[in-house]
């Protein structure tokens, strides 16, 4: 197999659990769900992208962000002012006193578009915003953060404390933001209604393979040296240091490229759900995003996935019937992956697939089996070429 | 703001740097609690807001009964105590349950927190409701002074920087000046040192864990004199009592003391010019950006690394 | 400073902890080739001059010159980079990876963040992990967890994962602490094998083994250099008797 290739899919063991992931998200879920359970499936996944950026954030690299939700909601937001700006054209808000503004801006008494914007009236520039802001933004905090090697607990507090200024400030800035409501009644997407139910099919295959993509596209990274380095920094970063790197560097590549990720599942979320609000900004979401990472397993990025379909799907269950019990769940689950299953399920499965014949076929590689045997097979082989 | 005299600016200063002190105040006892188990075991407790709920609603609880006999007068020192009381050995339980298992993983022992901070949330919510309770306040505590005839100073905001003051300087004589203290300082300098010359080590531990949950608990006590609780009373605090201690520099009484100030006053004279939120947005932007800056934060001695 | 033939110089070096100087004033000149042994009692500075050297520790004054390039003003990364390698007092490897792994990651290439990203495992990569496994006695082992090792190979394997940087200079603090006598000789053969295109600068206290690989030997005392010289003119020098090997 082509080299990159095989990074990328993870040998045959990866190939297999994405396969299966694949075939349950694309094709199981949608057949046998009704358009409005899968509408809940598509709006889990898109959750999934924060819990894949911290497998690779806090999983490999031991950095633990409790303001992931600061990059889901900058690209949820872009993507809503997108969409609003969109809704508001002058004839459908003929009604206010100024057309063609959103309509929270007329109730707040403004005149013209803020300055801010006006590039959301593109959407190539807004994809570009997608991509481009949360991940400057990540870029900004990173380097203030790393190049003075603030990690571990502080980091993990001041990003929990700039979720909650990010919240507290499109709250309180209604006029320009929406304020607590957020962004809501989004119609349409260059003039294709993103309300009907093909079209949310479209959408949540589109955001099921980018999801996809994304998990591909973190093995390549996981799989290449810098993943090699991610671990190594986790585990001793001054040998790290002092073998010639600039620590640093990769873990302000790593908060950029996590933020990237959540921040396209963020737009994705807006594409589908219709709205974005403050609520999926501040510190209660984005802790509760670390535990979707957790349940799957913090090293695993498929597992990241199931993880997230897990809780969300107890959460929307236990929720509508006993909604006291929900929080004694929640809270539970913080308390018992942290003590009894600090892999989660994919410890779990590593654990126990060998028990089971059929598993064991396919688990023969488990993580740590696997790292000494490929090595070995590599070196091998290379040996050989020489 | 140009709408006011020079005079009237300078009285609504006076009166929001005092509605500040009190906000100082509760900030501090929360600080002044999770600095000593941050400083401690380097252990984040996000729990800690939820055992200044548990004293607050000790105080409340204690309030009623006290309203049943009629001696609303005399319960609230009482209470005070109870409140550590209830919050210490809370504590206690939930260290040897909890986070003595955790001691190598301080970010897991932020999420394990998380967890209970939300059982917790959600026992408050079953026992006392979902709505905000006030505690029956003794007629001691109400009204207020009036130095000059525009300064209105509420007699409650006196009293709990008064147990501020008091605790605080009960905080530092138990740490720098008992025997108590000393175990505890030697255990955070040299934790296999202070093993070997026969301090148990894990007893420290525990206690200055109850322990700084047992100053919540009196932050949540004073609490009650300026505010209602609820269930999510504590979780609204605590993102402000990590600035502080963070800011302060973790392991320094004086900068956790300077730092509650700062942050108090600051979030207190910028809500009345600007909007309420905005004025935290300032405040804690200001904090953060100064962090970034100086990471160690603003008191930390200098350490050999 | 006027630039010099020595490898290493180091001159009027002064570092101060709140008033309290580890290292006082200390001048030291290493040769290319040559293998130096620092010993001193505890608190000596032995280690907190690695530290300076290595850019662990910012000085206060003075100047450390290597092959007449100053290395105060550089960050740790690029004194490793300039050819200056340091083992620390615990094995400092990383456990959850492969002996082969801990060996490649410190190759030195693909050190950028971007780099890494594009980083491929050359056969020239493959031979030198091969070959300075050879070097620690560790090639039959590479798929092995770190973990597993046993202490002194965990020694050896960060000495190994220096060699993989072909350092000029290379330092190593107590290499030897913890090992079996066996391992102590084999260490000692690893030593001279290696210093022979490169200098060595290793901190030890123990006598035995500092005789069998010592070149030259610095004794330091209270941030300040005692003696420097041979192993048996420092040996009988009453200044060191008294203050170190008596005890």
């Amino acid at each position: 197999m082509n080299e990159t290739l095989s990074k990328i899919l993870g040998g045959k063991q990866g190939a297999i659990g994405l396969g299966i992931l694949a075939a349950l998200i694309l094709v199981l879920l949608p057949l046998g769900l009704d358009p409005f359970r899968l509408g809940l499936v598509g709006k889990y996944l898109t959750y999934a992208f924060v819990a894949v950026s911290l497998v690779l954030l806090w999983g490999n690299g031991g950095i633990l962000s409790l303001g992931q939700g600061i990059f889901f909601g900058l690209g949820g937001y872009a993507m809503a002012m997108f969409l609003k700006l969109e809704a508001s054209d002058p004839v459908s808000t003929a009604i206010q006193s100024t057309p063609g503004i959103p309509d929270f801006m007329d109730w707040n008494q403004l005149t013209a578009l803020p300055w801010f914007w006006e590039p959301f009236k593109s959407l190539p520039l807004t994809i570009l915003a997608i991509l481009i802001v949360p991940t400057l933004f990540a870029f900004l905090i990173g380097y203030a953060m790393f190049k003075r090697r603030v990690g571990g607990v502080y980091f993990a507090i001041i990003t929990q404390a700039i979720a909650l200024i990010l919240s507290i400030l499109i709250i309180g800035q209604q006029g320009y933001t929406g304020g607590v409501n957020g962004i809501t009644d989004l119609k349409t997407l260059l003039g294709w209604d993103i309300r009907t139910d093909s079209a949310k099919y479209v959408l949540y295959y589109v955001n099921a393979a980018l999801l996809i993509g994304c998990i591909l596209l973190s093995r390549y990274v996981l799989s290449s040296k810098f993943g090699m380095l991610l671990l190594a920094m986790r585990d001793k970063e001054e040998r790290v240091r002092f073998s010639g790197y600039d620590v640093s560097n990769f873990k302000i590549f790593i908060f950029c490229l996590s933020a990237m990720i959540s921040a396209i599942g963020g737009a994705m979320f807006t594409l589908q759900v219709g709205f974005m609000s403050p609520t999926f900004i501040g510190i209660v979401p984005s802790i509760e995003m670390v535990i979707f990472a957790a349940v799957g397993g913090r090293m695993s990025l498929i597992g990241a996935v199931y993880g997230t379909l897990l809780v969300n799907a107890g959460k929307t269950m236990f929720s509508e019937t006993y909604p006291e019990l929900w929080l004694f769940l929640m809270g539970g689950l913080f308390i018992a992956v942290v003590m009894f299953f600090p892999n989660g399920l994919a410890g779990i499965y590593d654990k126990y697939a060998k028990k089971v014949p059929f598993l064991r076929k396919l688990s023969e590689e488990s993580p740590k089996a696997r790292k000494a045997e490929t090595v070995l097979v590599e070196t091998k082989e290379a040996g050989v070429k020489a | 703001m140009f709408d006011y005299s020079m005079a009237e600016i300078g009285n609504i200063v006076v009166m929001q740097a005092f509605s500040g002190l009190s906000l100082f105040s509760v900030l501090l006892l929360m600080a002044l609690g999770l600095a000593i188990i941050f400083g401690q075991m380097g252990v984040i407790n996000m729990a800690h807001g939820e055992f200044m709920a548990i004293g607050a609603y000790t105080t409340v609880f204690l309030s009623r009964v006290a309203e049943t006999y009629g001696i609303v007068n005399y319960y609230f020192l009482f209470a005070i105590v109870a409140a550590f009381i209830v919050a210490f050995i809370i504590g206690y339980i939930v260290e040897f349950a909890l986070i003595r298992h955790l001691y190598k993983r301080p970010l897991d022992t932020l999420l394990a927190t998380w967890g209970l901070s939300l059982v917790m949330q959600q026992i408050f919510r079953s026992t006392f409701g979902a709505k905000e309770v006030s505690a029956v306040l003794p007629e001691w505590l109400m009204g207020s002074f009036q130095p000059t005839p525009d300064i209105d100073i509420p007699i409650n905001g006196v009293f709990v920087l008064v147990l501020a003051a008091v605790v605080t300087l009960g905080v530092f004589l138990f740490m720098f000046r008992s025997r108590w203290g000393l175990r505890v300082r030697a255990t955070v300098q040299n934790r296999v040192m202070a093993g070997a010359v026969g301090i148990n080590t894990k007893k420290v531990d525990r206690v200055t864990f109850a322990l700084g949950c047992g100053i919540a608990g009196v932050a949540g006590a004073a609490f009650t004199t300026i505010a209602s609780t609820g269930p999510t009373t504590g979780s609204l605090y605590i993102v402000d009592s990590f600035m502080v201690v963070v800011f302060g520099g973790a392991a320094s009484v004086l900068g956790t003391i300077a730092s509650a100030f700062g942050i108090a006053q600051a979030q207190s004279i910028l809500q009345f010019f600007m909007t309420s939120s905005m004025g935290k947005v300032a405040t804690l932007m200001v904090i953060v950006g100064i962090l970034m800056m100086r990471p160690e934060g603003l008191f930390a001695s200098k350490v050999r690394k | 400073m006027s630039n010099t033939d020595f490898v290493l110089a180091v001159e009027d070096l002064t570092v101060s902890f709140d008033g309290f100087k580890a290292v006082d004033k200390l001048n030291m000149y290493i040769d290319k080739n040559e293998l130096r042994v620092v010993i001193g009692p505890n608190g000596a500075g032995k280690t907190t001059v690695l530290d300076l050297i290595c850019g662990k520790t910012k000085s206060t004054a003075g100047s450390i010159k290597f092959k007449n390039r100053e290395l105060t003003r550089l960050s740790e990364h690029e004194i490793v980079r300039a050819g200056v390698g340091r083992k620390f007092q615990t094995p400092s490897i990383y456990e959850n990876l492969t002996v082969y792994q801990n060996l490649e990651v410190s190759y030195p290439k693909g050190r950028g963040v971007f780099g890494s990203l594009f980083f491929k495992r050359s056969d020239e990569v493959v031979a030198q992990v091969r070959k300075i496994a050879r070097e620690i006695m560790m090639e039959d082992i590479l798929g092995m967890e770190a973990a597993l090792l046993s202490h002194g190979q965990k020694q050896w394997l960060e000495i190994g994962m220096l060699l993989m940087q072909e350092p000029e200079l290379l330092m190593l603090d107590e290499p030897v602490a913890g090992m079996s006598a066996k391992e102590r000789d084999q260490t000692a053969e690893l030593l001279n094998r290696i210093c022979q295109n490169r200098s060595v600068i290793v901190i030890e206290h123990d006598m035995e083994f500092v005789k069998k690989i010592a070149h030259k030997v610095t004794v330091l005392h209270q941030g300040k250099i005692l003696a420097e010289g041979a192993m048996d003119k420092v040996q009988a020098n009453e200044k060191v008797i008294e203050v170190y090997l008596g005890h």
